[in-house]
This record gives structure tokens, C-alpha cells and sequence, in this order.
């Protein structure tokens, strides 16, 4: 961690003040570290939902009676009709069942 | 031209092309799923954790536990997601004064494929559309046109979505994800004027080189009215408080909007179409939409009848020195914060600390115009006992805060009287 905070410093002091003669940036994201909780059907839900979006996008929703299965189906379906998610229709309960069994 | 590298630790394959260049908007499907594998891979052995940082922060509501990240040019972070990043800003930088450092401004992507690679030399503005002359302006000629300076606050839309009540859908954020900046720039209306604005123009729409991972995800663009686009004050700013943007604040050019929620902000900004009619994409027609009643709210847990598009802030006001169940010395305590609304100036502060019963109004900082956080400070009495300490911002309109707080769908525009519990002991 003390690596990672010099070397992000000494970058942030590169880029400086207001660059007359501007270099190309080449800015890298650390790895990923949000995982999803183990449950039924993990791997479909990782195929399906990892391209577009990490973890992270699911554990922080709010959780409690009112979001379960009507809430999680309503986020798949929007995922899929307005994002586009290309999503087997035969993976859609399996999603929506992890994500009821799990969250 | 040597490559600035700005990198963390054991950085992930990146071989993006920024869409200015020339390169694929597009990453393709593989190469999203090497990064989640490799993401997988390591939280798999649990060894390498570059995105969190040890420790961590509760916002005050359910799961509410976030984790303090550390990327390229930002200090620790509240972390809402990592991939498309989304940064929050711990609320104590909100105590340090008007300004919000660049390495403490708050983050917010909506489709993964973050432009990682930017040349500021080729990358290019382009304003299309119902003009006279489109244009393809550089970074450089930019620069040339006289610069105009702002200060102005950015606010996500969904900031403080985590308190409403009902809870909704969406990112969970505190109250972090604002933050006030110097922006500099020039004003869209000279570079619209350049290009001749033909008759009949009805709305001007925003790209930025980020975009979605799918072809089949709608682009982030957004569109305001050619009338607000020609106002002087919306800007193209490549400056953020006398330096370069940051690469996750929008580099190397940003719309800013101020007054707006952050939404219309949009980031790395390099097409702009006039056009003569109501643009009809995702993110205008069906997303960021508020309901049509007089105060934007509906009764919690309806769905409205009618929507428009999410426009100005409402007014807000914050103590930043003292946190929720925080402990004082009886005697006289020195309350300092924040104010802001959408553009009209903030006229009065006042605080109580009886729960909302009787106001004192506090004394403001210095302006810093009427888009900037307005700071203000009140000196109080408090003997032994438990207080819930109350502020709210009044603005030239006469437009305030309620006591209790309204609710929409989307959990946008929360602007609740903000409570702080404290105990004189």
C-alpha cells in the first residue's frame, strides 16, 4: 500500500500545473477487488453480469423485504431491455434467484 | 513526447485507444471478461488488494459499510464501485475550506469504457449539427479563445441517495459526491458563435470519449436547450482549481453547468451537436427524469404521473465541523459549514439548536459567487445536555429546506434540514 501511494504522488506531481506542452496520459485503475458473495448459480451470474460492471454494483444496493425478488427481477429486466445486456432468457431466474437467495 | 504514465500497483491490462484518436469506442467483450477474471483471480488468493485500502467508513444507513480507496490522482476515497469507478468524497474535506482539491473530488462513470488513454495533442472538439461552420477545434485552440473563470459546485443527482426513505435503486451515497471547484475554460457560447448557430437550432447534445462496453448500451449524452447553452456561463473547461483536470474529473476538457446537477457535466468531452428538435436518448428521455409537481416529490413509494428532466439544485446546507454523536465541552462551541443552491446565491444561514424551534442566523463567509459553497459560522451556547443541532440555507429566491424530506423515485434532490446530534458533556 505505501508502494501504491508514492508511486500514485509521483504521478499526480508529473501531471503538475497547467501543461503548455501536454504529454499523453496513460492512467491505469487499480485491479478490482469486489467479489460476489458465494450462492446458487454464481458462475451464470458472473458471465452474465461481469462484463459491464463490477461487483460492488450489487452488494451496495439497500437491502430488506422490500428487495427481494420483485426488485432484483426489475433490475435484470432493466438491465436487459434498456442496457441491452445480452442475457439467455434461460439464465434470467437463475439471476434473479441468486440474487434473491443471496442479497 | 514522453508517455505520462499515471499508475497504480499492479495495474490491470489496459490497450484502450481514446475515441479522439481514432481507436474502437468499444472494448470488446474478451477483454472485459480477462479484467474480471483477473479481478477474480486476486480477490480469489486474497493477496493482491490494490482498490481497498485497509479500513474503511460506515455511511449512516443500512449497508452502508464502504471501503477507502486509493487511485491515481485522488487521496483515500470513499469507494462505491470500481469498475465503472465511482469515488466518493469523505465529508471531513468539506470542513477544510470552500474549495474541494482535485484530489479529493468526487468520481462518477456510468458505462465502463473509461477513455484511459488520452493524448491532449490529438484530441479534438468537434460541433456539428445545425451550424454554419462544424468545426474540429484542438486542445490548443481551445486555449486560445479568451479563458473565463468560475468557481461552481458539482453535485451528483443521486448524492445522499442512501438516506432516502424509502430506500431506491441506484449508487448508495452519502452526502459525498458534491464538491466545489475554479473551473476554467471558455464560455460554449463563443465556440457556438464560431460555428454559426443556424435557425430553428432547439438543442445542443454533450458526448465525452467515455462510452459502454456494448454497442447494444445506450451513450452517455446529454442536452440542454439552446438558450441555456448560449447563456455565457455553461463552459468547456480544461481547468480545475490551476490545474490540468483529472483524468477521472473529465481530462482533458469537461461541460460545466453551473447550477445543474453533474449529470449535464459531461466528462471528456470532445462532440457537440446542434440540433432542432428535443433529443430523444436514454439518458435525457427516460433516465435522470424528476417528477412534474410543484416541489419535484411525490408521496414515498408512488410513481409519478408525469416526469421532466432533473435541472437545478435545490438549496442545501451542512455543519462540517462537528459529526452526527460527536462530544462537546459545555461553554460556547464554534459550528463552521457549508451552502449552496442552484444559482441564485445563498442569503441566509441560520442554525438552531433546540431541534428547530427558534434560528440563529450565522454569520457567511466570503462569496465566492452564487454557484460557489457559501462557507458560514455561528458560535453557540451549549450547556450539559444533548442537542440536535439544525441548519438551513435561505436563497435570494426565498427558496429554503424542508424539515422532512421529500421523496422521488430516483432518490434525487434530497435537501432535507440536516440534523447533527451532539452532547455538551
Amino acid at each position: 500500500m505505501i508502494r501504491l501511494s508514492l508511486f500514485a504522488f509521483a504521478a499526480v506531481a508529473s501531471v503538475g500545473l497547467y501543461s503548455a506542452a501536454a504529454a499523453p496520459v496513460a492512467y491505469q485503475l487499480p485491479e478490482e477487488t469486489a467479489a460476489y458473495k458465494p450462492g446458487p448459480n454464481l458462475d451464470v451470474v458472473k458471465n452474465n453480469c461481469s462484463a459491464c460492471h463490477s461487483a460492488d454494483y450489487v452488494n451496495t444496493q439497500p437491502r430488506g423485504p422490500k428487495f427481494k425478488k420483485d426488485f432484483w427481477q426489475a433490475e435484470v429486466t432493466k438491465m436487459i431491455k434498456v442496457y441491452g445486456a445480452p442475457i439467455d432468457d434461460a439464465d434470467i431466474p437463475k439471476i434473479v434467484d441468486y440474487l434473491t437467495a443471496t442479497y | 513526447m514522453p508517455l505520462r504514465t499515471i499508475a497504480a500497483l499492479s495495474p490491470v491490462a489496459t490497450g484502450l485507444d481514446n475515441k479522439s484518436s481514432g481507436g474502437s469506442a468499444m472494448i470488446d467483450r474478451r477483454e472485459m471478461m480477462k479484467r474480471a477474471g483477473m479481478a477474480a483471480l486476486a480477490t480469489g488468493f486474497g493477496s493482491a488488494n490494490a482498490f481497498a485500502l485497509d479500513g474503511g467508513v460506515t455511511l449512516p444507513f443500512d449497508n452502508g459499510e464502504r471501503s477507502l480507496v486509493k487511485v491515481p490522482q485522488k487521496r483515500p476515497m470513499i469507494g462505491l464501485t470500481s469498475r465503472p469507478p465511482q469515488l466518493e468524497t469523505p465529508f471531513a474535506v468539506f470542513n477544510d475550506g470552500a474549495i474541494t482539491p482535485n484530489n479529493a473530488f468526487f468520481v462518477r462513470y456510468h458505462l465502463a469504457d473509461v477513455p484511459l488513454n488520452i493524448d491532449p495533442d490529438k484530441f479534438a472538439l468537434e460541433i456539428k449539427g445545425k451550424v454554419d461552420s462544424p468545426l474540429k477545434l484542438s486542445l490548443k485552440d481551445i486555449r486560445k479563445f479568451p479563458a473565463i473563470e468560475l468557481v461552481a459546485v458539482n453535485q451528483c443527482s443521486g448524492n445522499s441517495r442512501g438516506f432516502s426513505n424509502p430506500r431506491v435503486a441506484g449508487g448508495q451515497l452519502g452526502n459525498g459526491a458534491m464538491g466545489n471547484a475554479r473551473w476554467r475554460g471558455v464560455p460554449l457560447k463563443t465556440v457556438l458563435d464560431k460555428a454559426g448557430v443556424q435557425a430553428g437550432a432547439k438543442q445542443v447534445t454533450f458526448n465525452g470519449m467515455d462510452g459502454p462496453v456494448s454497442d447494444k448500451t445506450p451513450d452517455f449524452v446529454k442536452a440542454l436547450e439552446i438558450d441555456h447553452a448560449r447563456d455565457g456561463e455553461v463552459m468547456l473547461a480544461y481547468g480545475m482549481n490551476g490545474e490540468d483536470l483529472p483524468v477521472l474529473n473529465g481530462f482533458p476538457l469537461r461541460l460545466i453547468v453551473p447550477g445543474y446537477y453533474g449529470t449535464y457535466w459531461v466528462k471528456h468531452l470532445n462532440e457537440i451537436t446542434v440540433i432542432d428538435s428535443v433529443f430523444d436518448g436514454f439518458w435525457m428521455k427516460s433516465a435522470y427524469r424528476i417528477p412534474d409537481t410543484p416541489n419535484n416529490s411525490i408521496e414515498p413509494g408512488t410513481a409519478p404521473k408525469a416526469t421532466i428532466p432533473i435541472n437545478r439544485f435545490t438549496v442545501r446546507s451542512f455543519i462540517t465541523n462537528l459529526a452526527d454523536g460527536a462530544k462537546v465541552k459545555p461553554g460556547t462551541t464554534a459550528l463552521k459549514g457549508i451552502a449552496f443552491d442552484g444559482g441564485k446565491g445563498i442569503k441566509e444561514v441560520a442554525v438552531s439548536t433546540d431541534g428547530g424551534k427558534t434560528w440563529t442566523p450565522a454569520k457567511l463567509g466570503k462569496d465566492l459567487g452564487k454557484y460557489s459553497f457559501r462557507e458560514w459560522t455561528l458560535p453557540v451556547k451549549l450547556a450539559a445536555g444533548a442537542y440536535a443541532l439544525k441548519v438551513r440555507a435561505t436563497n435570494y429566491a426565498g427558496d429554503t429546506q424542508p424539515m422532512d424530506p421529500l421523496w422521488n423515485p430516483a432518490g434525487y434532490l434530497r435537501n432535507v434540514v440536516e440534523t447533527v446530534n451532539v452532547t455538551a458533556a
